[in-house]
This record gives C-alpha cells, sequence and structure tokens, in this order.
C-alpha cells in the first residue's frame, strides 16, 4: 500500500509530540514540514534558561537533525506556509515550495501581542516567543544600560530575570494591581514582587504605557501619568494571540482560535489542528501540557479509527525563574460560597493558601513552600471530600497523620495515579513502572523513556525523590549531580559560574545551594578548576582544593616519596640537561631513573623534604616542571621529522617544541598529550593522542580526540592548515572551547563524543573569526598561568608543604 | 589514647598550617597529621590510612574529614575511622588550641 502524504505547517512543540506518538504507532505517512523558523524543533519554554545564561540552544533541542533523516521526514526550514488550497489539497509556502497533502494539520501556535502604542516598531522594541528574540535580548544585554519589559505575567518576569542575570538594569511595568493576576493572588503577587525588587529589579503596577520613545532606535518609555524611563531595550510581553490568518483564509470555521472537536479536527475531515492555535470546547489554551493532550488525540485519530478524546484539566502554574517557587492552580477568586485556609510565615518569606467549595478543593496558591502543590492538585483533580483533613490540610502531606518527616515520604504516600510532571501529564504509577520494568537507573533514562522532567524541568526533584524510593540506595549513587554535595550536574555548574559571575569556592557553594558545608574531594577540585578556566587573572587557585600531586607538583608514589619529571621540550635533550639530571640522581640519592613513555626521564622515590632542593637544582641547569601530574598540558611527544629523516615532510621536532612551549602552563579539565609526527608512517604516534598533528606535504593534518589509555580510540580529523602558526592558532582555539567546555576529568574525546565532532569543527576550524576569538582568549589566560611552579616554591611560595611543623623530642615518659 | 600518662606537647602556632589542610609532626618514626579545618578546629591523626597506608597530612580535607591522597578512602578527623562502606581506624590524639595561638597534642 503506497504511504499517505501528511503535510504539517508549524513545527513547535505540538506538532513535535504528534509526531512521536504517530511514529509509535504507524509508519504510514510520508512527513512533510514546514517551519517559518529556520530550525528544527526545540523546547521553547527552555528558552528562559538560555535567555539567563544556564543553558546553551544545543541543550534545549528536542528532535536533532538525525531524527528527521531518521524517520525519513522532509523539513522544510525557514519557509513560511501563505497559501493553503484545500480543493488540490496543497499548501504553498512563501518561497513557492508546494506540497500535497492527504492529510493535514495546522501548528501554526501563536504570536505575541504587541501593543498599538507609537514607537512599537522601533529599533530595540522585542518580543518574547522565539530562539531571535532571546538572541535579540542577549545581544542587548552584552551593551548594558536599561530594559523595560512591559507585561508583569509568566513571560515578562522570566525576561526581566534573565535580562537582570545578564547584567542589565531592569524596570518592569505592569497594568495591574500586582503581579501575575492570572495566576496569583495579591498575598504571593506581593511575595513575588519583593523578591525580584531584592535582585535588584523595578517593579512598577498599575503604570500604563503610553508611547515608546526614540528617533531610530529605543531611548526610553513614557507612561500615562507622565513618568519617563530611560531604556535600550523594550521587551513586550503582554500576552498572545493565537495564529489563525491562514486557516481563516482557507475558508475554515475560526472563532478565537482555530475550532476544532474534541477529536482536533477542523471543520475540514482531513485538516487537523494542535497546539495554541486551536480553540477546542470554547478554550484556547498556552500552556504545553494541554498542548500535548491534543497531541496525543490527534495521533490517535490519524493512525486509525479512534474514540479518542480531548478533556480539559486544570494546568498548574509554575515560574521558571531559579531561586523563585511558586505554584499555583485551579480557581482562587473569593465568592460566597468558598471558604479559604491561609498559613503564612513571614520569616521564612512563605505563603499557602488552599480555596475549597463545598469540602472538595478548587485551586491552591503558594510562594516559597510548594512542595505540596501536586498534593493538592491531586485532590483537585479527583474531587474528593477533605472534610476528614480539614484541620491539616492546610500543614500538608506530611502532617496527615502525623507522618514520618522523611521527604521521601511524601513522595512515597502520592497515589500512583498522582501527576508528577504536568508538562507531559505523566503519572507517578508510570514512571516507576518504566523503573523496574526497563531497569532504568539514570535521571537521563526515566526522561527518555517516559518524558517525565524532561520539557520545563521543575519536576525534576520529584522524578529523582522517585528513583530513590523505587531503586533503594542504589539511586542515591546515580544522581545526576557532580557529587552527593548538588543535584546540578557539571553543565549547570560550569554555567551558572559565568551566568551568575561567582567567583570564589564557597560563593558557588552558597549560590547554587551545595548541601555540605565545605563540599567534598570530588566537587572541590572541578569548581577550582572550574574558577580557573572562566575567570583567568581574576580567581586566584585555591590550593586547599587541588590533589596532593597539583599541590606540590609532584606524584605521589605508593610509599609516600614522589617522582619529578623535567620537561624535556618535544623529547629533545642535551648533554648539560642529562648531566644534571644525573648528578640531582646521585646527590639526593633518588633510587630509580626511568624513560616515560612520554619521552622524558623520571626521577622517582623522591623524599618530600628533597623536592625543594632537588628543583632548585633542575631549575639552576634551565629545567622546569614537566606537570606529569597535572590536568593540563603534560607532553608534546615528536619524531625526529624532515631534519633527519627521509621519509620527513615537515619541521615536526620543531612544532612540537613550539606547541609545548605554547601550551605549558595551561590546566584543563584532564590531562592533555600532544604529539606531532613527521609523516603519515606516524611515529609520533599522533593518532591516538588528544591532540595530533600529522605533517604532510602540503602543510599539516590537525588530529584529535584518540585516546590509549583506559580506553583505545583513533582521532578525528579536525582539518588541514597550511603554515605552522596556522596550526598553533587551530591547537589554542581547540584547547580553549575545551577548556571552556569540559567537565572536570573529561577527556578530550568523551568530550568532543558529548558535544558533537561536527559542533567543534564549526565553532574552532570553520569560522575564522570565531577560531581567532577561542586562540585570544587561551593566549590571554596563559599570561596568568605559564609561571614554574617549581621556581615559585624554591623562591618561597607555600613553603608550609615541604617540611614538618615540629619534630618532637620527648623524655623518657615514666 | 590513655589519658592517665597523657602528656601535652606544644608543636606550633595555628597560623602555621593552613585552613582546610594540615603539617606533620615527627614524633620518632611516627608522624603526626596535625589537621586545621576551615572554622579553625584542630585534630590530630597518626599520618597512616588505615587502608595501605597512604599519609592522609596530603589529602583534601572537608566537612570534618580528610580523603586519602592514595585511594580515596574517607577518614573522620576527630576519631580517625573510616566513613562509608570502609573499614578501619587511625590513632587519633586530642588536641588543645591556647589563647595565643599553640597548637597542643596529647600524646
Ligand atoms: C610515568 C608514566 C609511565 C612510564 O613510566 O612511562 C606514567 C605514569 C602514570 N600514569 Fe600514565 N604514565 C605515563 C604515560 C602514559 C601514557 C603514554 C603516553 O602519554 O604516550 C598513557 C596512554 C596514553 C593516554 O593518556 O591516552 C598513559 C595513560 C594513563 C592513564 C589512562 C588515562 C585514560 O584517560 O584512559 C592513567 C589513569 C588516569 O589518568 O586516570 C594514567 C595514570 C598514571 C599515573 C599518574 C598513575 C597515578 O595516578 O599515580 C602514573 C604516575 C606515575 C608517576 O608518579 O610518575 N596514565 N600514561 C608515563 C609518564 C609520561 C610523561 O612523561 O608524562
Ligand atoms: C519564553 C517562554 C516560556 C514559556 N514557559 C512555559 C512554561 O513554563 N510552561 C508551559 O507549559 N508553557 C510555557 N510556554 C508556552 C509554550 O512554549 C507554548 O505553549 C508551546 O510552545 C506552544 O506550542 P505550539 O506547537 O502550539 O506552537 P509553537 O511552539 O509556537 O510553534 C509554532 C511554530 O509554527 C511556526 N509557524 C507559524 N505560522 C507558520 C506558517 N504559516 N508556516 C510555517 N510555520 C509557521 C512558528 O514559526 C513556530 O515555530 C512558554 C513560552 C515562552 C515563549
Ligand atoms: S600502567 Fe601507568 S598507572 Fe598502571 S602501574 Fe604502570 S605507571 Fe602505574
Ligand atoms: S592508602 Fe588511603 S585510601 Fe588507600
Amino acid at each position: 500500500m503506497s504511504k499517505q502524504n501528511l503535510v504539517i505547517v508549524g513545527n513547535g512543540m505540538a506538532p513535535g509530540r504528534l509526531l512521536e506518538h504517530l511514529f509509535e504507532a504507524t509508519d504510514s505517512y510520508n512527513v512533510t514540514i514546514f517551519n517559518a523558523e529556520p530550525r528544527v524543533n526545540y523546547d521553547r519554554i527552555m528558552l528562559s534558561p538560555v535567555l539567563s545564561g544556564e543553558k546553551s540552544f544545543e541543550d534545549i533541542v528536542i528532535h536533532s537533525e538525525e531524527w528527521y533523516a531518521g524517520h525519513g521526514i522532509t523539513l522544510h526550514k525557514g519557509a513560511k506556509v501563505s497559501k493553503i488550497d484545500r480543493a488540490a489539497k496543497t499548501v504553498t509556502s512563501e518561497n513557492g515550495i508546494t506540497a500535497p497533502y492527504d492529510k493535514l494539520v495546522i501548528a501554526t501556535g501563536s504570536s505575541p501581542f504587541i501593543i498599538p502604542v507609537p514607537g512599537k516598531d522601533l529599533d530595540g522594541v522585542l518580543a518574547y516567543r522565539d530562539l531571535e528574540d532571546t538572541y535579540g535580548m542577549m545581544k542587548a544585554a552584552k551593551a548594558g544600560g536599561r530594559a523595560v519589559v512591559i507585561g508583569g505575567g509568566l513571560l515578562g518576569l522570566e525576561a526581566a530575570a534573565g535580562l537582570r542575570m545578564q547584567g542589565m538594569e531592569v524596570t518592569v511595568i505592569h497594568l495591574m494591581a500586582s503581579l501575575m493576576e492570572r495566576q496569583l493572588d495579591p498575598a504571593a503577587g506581593f511575595l513575588l514582587q519583593r523578591e525580584l525588587e531584592g535582585r535588584g529589579i523595578e517593579v512598577l503596577c498599575e503604570a500604563n504605557t503610553k508611547q515608546i520613545l526614540g528617533t531610530d532606535k529605543v531611548e526610553g518609555v513614557e507612561l500615562a501619568d507622565g513618568r519617563i524611563i530611560d531604556a535600550s531595550l523594550v521587551v513586550m510581553a503582554v500576552g498572545i494571540r493565537p495564529s489563525v490568518q491562514l486557516a481563516k483564509d482557507a475558508g475554515l470555521e475560526v472563532n478565537r482560535g482555530i475550532v476544532t472537536g474534541f477529536d482536533l479536527k477542523t471543520s475540514d475531515p482531513d485538516i487537523y489542528s494542535v497546539g495554541e492555535c486551536v480553540e477546542v470546547g470554547g478554550m484556547v489554551y498556552g500552556l504545553v501540557a494541554p498542548l500535548y493532550q491534543m497531541a496525543k488525540v490527534a495521533a490517535a485519530h490519524l493512525s486509525g479509527p479512534s474514540d479518542a478524546a480531548f478533556q480539559h484539566v486544570e494546568t498548574p502554574t509554575k515560574l521558571k525563574v531559579t531561586g523563585v517557587n511558586l505554584y499555583s492552580v485551579g480557581d482562587f477568586a473569593e465568592g460566597p460560597d468558598r471558604e479559604d485556609i491561609v498559613l503564612r510565615n513571614a520569616s521564612a518569606g512563605t505563603y499557602k493558601r488552599v480555596i475549597l467549595r463545598d469540602n472538595k478543593v478548587i485551586g491552591a496558591v503558594m510562594y516559597g513552600d510548594v512542595a505540596d502543590g501536586g498534593w493538592y492538585n491531586e485532590m483537585l483533580k479527583s474531587g474528593e471530600d477533605v472534610s476528614d483533613k480539614h484541620e491539616t490540610l492546610i500543614y500538608g502531606q506530611m502532617f496527615q497523620g502525623g507522618g514520618a518527616v522523611d521527604p521521601l515520604a511524601i513522595v512515597a504516600g502520592l497515589s500512583d495515579d498522582a501527576e508528577i510532571c504536568g508538562c507531559n501529564g505523566i503519572c507517578k504509577g508510570q514512571i516507576t513502572s518504566a523503573i523496574t520494568e526497563k531497569g532504568l537507573t539514570s535521571l537521563a533514562e526515566v526522561r527518555a523513556h517516559t518524558k517525565a522532567s524532561a520539557s520545563c524541568g521543575t519536576c525534576t526533584g520529584l522524578v529523582q525523590d522517585l528513583m530513590t524510593i523505587t531503586l533503594g540506595e542504589d539511586a542515591a549513587a546515580v544522581p545526576e549531580g557532580m557529587c552527593g554535595c548538588t543535584h546540578l550536574g557539571h553543565g549547570d555548574v560550569r554555567r551558572l559560574i559565568v551566568a551568575k559571575e561567582l567567583k570564589s569556592i564557597p560563593a558557588v557553594m552558597q549560590e547554587l545551594e551545595w548541601t555540605t558545608p565545605e563540599g567534598c574531594a570530588k566537587c572541590r577540585p572541578a569548581l577550582n578548576y572550574y574558577l580557573i578556566s572562566d575567570w583567568p587573572g581574576e580567581y586566584a587557585d585555591d590550593m586547599q582544593s587541588r590533589f596532593i600531586n597539583e599541590r606540590v607538583h609532584a606524584n605521589i608514589q605508593k610509599d609516600g616519596t614522589y617522582s619529578v619529571v623535567p620537561r624535556m621540550w618535544g623529547g629533545i635533550t642535551t648533554p648539560d640537561e642529562l648531566r644534571a639530571i644525573a648528578d640531582v640522581a646521585d646527590k639526593f640519592d633518588i633510587p630509580t631513573v626511568k624513560v616515560t613513555g612520554g619521552q622524558r626521564i623520571d626521577l622517582l622515590g623522591v623524599k618530600k623534604e628533597d623536592l625543594l632542593p632537588v628543583w632548585k637544582d633542575l631549575n639552576d641547569a634551565g629545567m622546569i616542571s614537566g606537570a606529569a601530574y597535572a590536568k593540563g598540558l603534560r607532553t608534546v611527544k615528536t619524531c625526529v621529522g624532515k631534519d633527519w629523516c627521509r621519509f620527513g615532510t615537515q619541521d615536526s621536532t620543531g612544532l612540537g617544541v613550539k606547541l609545548e612551549q605554547f601550551l605549558w602552563g595551561s590546566w584543563a579539565p584532564a590531562k592533555l598529550k600532544l604529539a606531532v609526527s613527521g609523516c603519515p608512517r606516524n611515529c609520533a604516534e599522533s593518532t591516538c593522542k588528544d591532540i595530533g598533528i600529522v605533517c604532510v606535504d602540503s602543510g599539516y593534518e590537525v588530529l584529535y580526540g584518540g585516546a590509549a589509555g583506559l580506553h583505545i580510540q583513533g582521532t578525528t580529523k579536525l582539518g588541514n592548515v597550511a603554515t605552522e602558526q596556522d596550526v598553533i592558532e587551530v591547537v589554542g582555539a581547540l584547547t580553549q572551547f575545551y577548556r571552556e567546555t569540559g567537565y572536570y576529568l573529561e577527556r578530550i574525546y568523551k568530550w568532543a563524543d558529548r558535544i558533537g565532532y561536527d559542533h567543534v569543527k564549526a565553532m574552532v576550524f570553520d569560522d575564522l573569526e570565531q577560531r581567532h576569538a577561542y586562540y585570544e582568549r587561551f593566549v590571554y589566560s596563559q599570561k596568568f598561568a605559564q609561571i614554574d611552579p617549581w621556581a615559585e616554591r624554591v623562591a618561597g611560595a607555600e613553603a608550609h608543604e615541604f617540611s614538618p611543623m615540629a619534630e618532637i623530642k620527648l623524655e623518657a615518659a615514666e | 589514647m590513655n589519658v592517665a600518662t597523657k602528656q601535652w606537647v606544644a608543636v606550633g602556632q595555628l597560623n602555621d598550617i593552613p585552613r582546610q589542610g594540615a603539617r606533620c609532626v615527627k614524633n620518632g618514626e611516627m608522624t603526626i597529621a596535625v589537621f586545621r579545618t576551615s572554622d579553625d578546629r584542630i585534630y590530630a591523626l597518626e599520618d597512616k590510612c588505615p587502608h595501605k597506608n597512604g599519609p592522609l597530612s596530603q589529602g583534601i580535607v572537608h566537612d570534618g574529614c580528610v580523603t586519602c591522597p592514595l585511594h580515596n578512602w574517607v577518614i573522620s578527623l576527630e576519631t580517625g575511622t573510616a566513613q562509608g562502606a570502609d573499614e578501619g581506624a587511625t590513632l587519633s590524639f586530642p588536641t588543645k588550641l591556647e589563647e595565643d595561638g599553640s597548637v597542643l597534642i596529647g600524646l
């Protein structure tokens, strides 16, 4: 049977989910998607963390290019559909692509409402809807100045918090008397306003915008009462309108949104609609949970006869501003038939309110302490009579039956059909059974299999609790956090260090809410590295957060003695250096002298007290530390190259020496080893190094991502360059990109496997401007790194490390 | 620890020891590691990990414990016992910090 053509207009979150359900059920469609945005499907909800700098675009992609290719989907990016011909059953885009359909899905989402005031078209006035808007705001923030955000709802406040984190002065203008008045009552709105003001965001309620000032770009905003606020950026976040024009022009029934039945069919039975553009049962929706339900229903009808029907449910609201906890669900308007129960804690700044009618929960508003949100929502949905727990209801679930004060108890006590992930409508039972049936052990796996916590992420803590309950203590060993001291993973911590400008270990631990007072031996060295790498010249290395090898610049051995490895640039040495090494070995009775696998000499078994004089003698002969202990540059191995070898094409030895002189001293996420071979015979083993260079007649091949330790992996080619200077620039740029984005202890090959070889190449090889910028940043940080640690210590630094504090000579005690 | 024969011996000044660090004191054949926490508490342990004799003085100090530099056992500074699943203990000595900053160990 030949396949039917399914065409989708719009590539947002709703149709993305529809396709996932559809492909699970059937492969009977050829799918073509038109998207006005020039990109794949991404998690629009997560634009705010991108704006604040806590995530990158790559982190929020839902469907990668490979996913489309794997399902044989034709995706027209940057192609806005301008016409639907229902008679011919075709759609046509503005850029002239026509596609025939058997079934059509309209998923055009909605567009931001722009208030029609003078100045709305000025340069510097943005809405907040897509990646362009987000990047536009980030760019404006770089220039500094003040941003005015018009609209104190969910989107406006996320924009304001993000812009503030990016360093702008921010004023929020809100027409109503309190913030987020549609989701919060005035008391919670007040607490929220106080929190935002505490972060330096100015909030003006009951303020009406009269006009936006400026000649060709924004200069300020004038309010109806005459006040003028200077601004270099204005963000309008006052609401959205379903995008219905296309459907209207095609003659479909349109009201506020595109009208569909509970089966999501429009007035034309071959045309479905899903997402924010839809009006179903007289309602339009602006949160993903109901849109995902639409996607599921539409997919069921598209894949066969079905009686699936859309049903209205209340969706709780949360604000995704780091550190602000609020939760609201249902109806909280006051009325004679309603009963309010309120609990406030002024010192903790928390507020809780549950609204009852006929002894049933119909709404809840919480600020600060939101742990019981899910529990109230469960009662709201089930409509159970709560008379029996009326007295203790407000104190939350832990109080019921005098329950134990175990945070896991809350989650353990939820019924199997309690909703955990609001966005995706995933219940507790679905998660626990997926964990046991599929043997899931990591958060990433649970996300992949159940979708729970995969959208806005605010339920991540609950999902982790469920994992602990289901898997027992084993789960404690597999949280995604960098160590037991934090839930945050390495990537989150790195981004937050930059976004929040955290410049010391105590600052990181405070701001990112470490659960231990001083961290542990896993997180402290990682944080120390991230801070060194992100704030060169500003952050002072914390010696107590380094492993002993990097603290005393020698490798500790099993008997507590040390090994000393001087640099031997590119593997080249001289009779004088060799004599000095021999003299040192004699003078200090060093038991073993060995040639290492890295083309240099190791002095093994040096007593700690002898380290300083050993280094002094080696320094005097012109040698510095070989950093054989460092998470940083180790060795650059070379072969003899064209000076001697009959096959040599370039000066591989000379280039190796130059590279080592350029890179030494730099700290990296993990050790960094290079090699330069004079021809493809590869005698320096360049093809299994972190970075390898193979000289060829026409120049140099730059390779990277090799490994030959616990894991063996050949390198991948980054590209060919013509001159030694090009090699140095590319290697510097690659190293810097790795330094800025690698996780602590992640070798280059693991890093590149994680972030993608194509991406690395695009960042540091193809884009010349960017390549140069990375190179420059590396050169800058080297200014603070190329200080020989041996010489520093011989001169007196960290002297306490090298001698005992006291020797006790006790008189005979008895 | 034998309280009866205890003798307090001055081994140096608080400021000789880095915060979250340690210094060694030689007592005949034995080496004692004297630790200082970030809030200036002082602890003394024999400088010998219960696992394979690793020099604890060279480890990372955190939250009242030290992580051994050789194989990452975590040892309590107060009691000298291994934390978590590992079993074993190293000798611990009482310490005193005088008003003038002198550090004393009870031997
Ligand atoms: C000295 C040396 C062996 C030798 O006698 O030749 C050596 C010695 C150690 N290696 Fe190595 N590796 C040495 C070359 C290598 C090589 C060969 C090379 O570099 O071409 C490799 C394989 C290449 C690679 O790195 O991919 C190598 C792969 C490892 C690994 C596995 C790394 C991995 O990511 O898979 C470890 C373990 C680790 O780092 O966690 C390791 C760890 C170690 C440690 C640091 C073990 C430790 O934690 O104590 C040893 C330190 C001894 C010391 O005190 O000096 N060593 N090690 C070599 C020093 C080279 C130098 O001049 O700096
Ligand atoms: C900053 C921000 C934060 C948010 N936070 C949350 C939150 O925390 N929780 C929550 O539940 N929801 C949140 N939302 C709302 C949520 O993102 C939307 O409800 C959801 O993305 C809508 O999905 P959709 O598929 O209907 O439309 P969209 O995702 O808007 O996709 C529509 C797509 O169709 C394209 N398109 C439009 N017309 C055409 C055409 N004629 N031809 C081709 N393509 C076209 C558009 O370019 C767009 O890419 C947030 C939204 C934003 C902007
Ligand atoms: S292979 Fe490396 S880590 Fe293993 S014993 Fe030899 S030097 Fe040590
Ligand atoms: S010697 Fe201390 S952990 Fe092995």
